[in-house]
């Protein structure tokens, strides 16, 4: 799983029935500083996650798993709201 | 499997029902030397490990969510099975 923000939200109408009633949101992925790494991304939210917050999310085969028994397409799936956040103060910068 | 070394956690109230009960460590992967060897991620704790262990991180899904909840079909994509005592290398 991997930290990110949720930057934006995606609307499409036109997608695979599968899809349907799905939230599709975008986030930047992030490193424990806080700090952006890589690229924006899609993600299915599963857990309510709104624009702002800090996340975190599954990748892979396992990002469908939130919604079974649909089989919802998603390599990437948001399944946590980060309240807090503690790095060993050893390990930063 | 990679070795990586626990620096931190995170505390999520809301989050997959998987997820409840476990531990959600951030760990950095590194080389046997100790030395950083990629970018953090999130690994569900399995072993009772803790901030600054070297552990060893699965990052196959269906075996981490086996490990770390007891049964397969769980969203989660890493989990940490096993707190390492030693590495040797040979020369």
């Amino acid at each position: 799983m991997q930290l990110a923000r949720v930057v934006g939200t995606v609307v499409a109408t036109v997608k695979t029935e599968s899809l349907e009633g799905c939230k599709l949101l975008v986030i930047q992925p992030l490193d424990s500083s806080l700090a952006q790494k890589g690229q924006p991304m899609v993600a299915i939210d599963s857990v309510g996650a709104g624009k702002g917050e800090l996340v975190f999310w599954c990748r892979g085969r396992e990002a469908s798993f939130p919604f079974l028994p649909a089989e919802v397409p998603s390599d990437c799936t948001i399944v946590g709201i980060v309240d807090s956040l503690f790095v060993d103060s050893e390990f930063t910068g | 499997m990679i070795l990586a070394r626990v620096i931190g956690n995170v505390v999520a109230t809301q989050k997959d029902a998987r997820y409840e009960g476990g531990r959600i460590m951030i760990v950095r992967p590194i080389n046997p030397d100790g030395s950083d060897a990629g970018e953090e991620l999130l690994a569900l704790d399995a072993v009772d490990s803790g901030v600054g262990d070297m552990v060893v991180v699965v990052r196959e899904g269906w075996s981490a969510s086996t490990t770390s909840t007891g049964s397969p079909g769980a969203a989660i994509d890493s989990a940490i099975v096993g707190v390492v005592d030693t590495v040797e290398e040979n020369a």
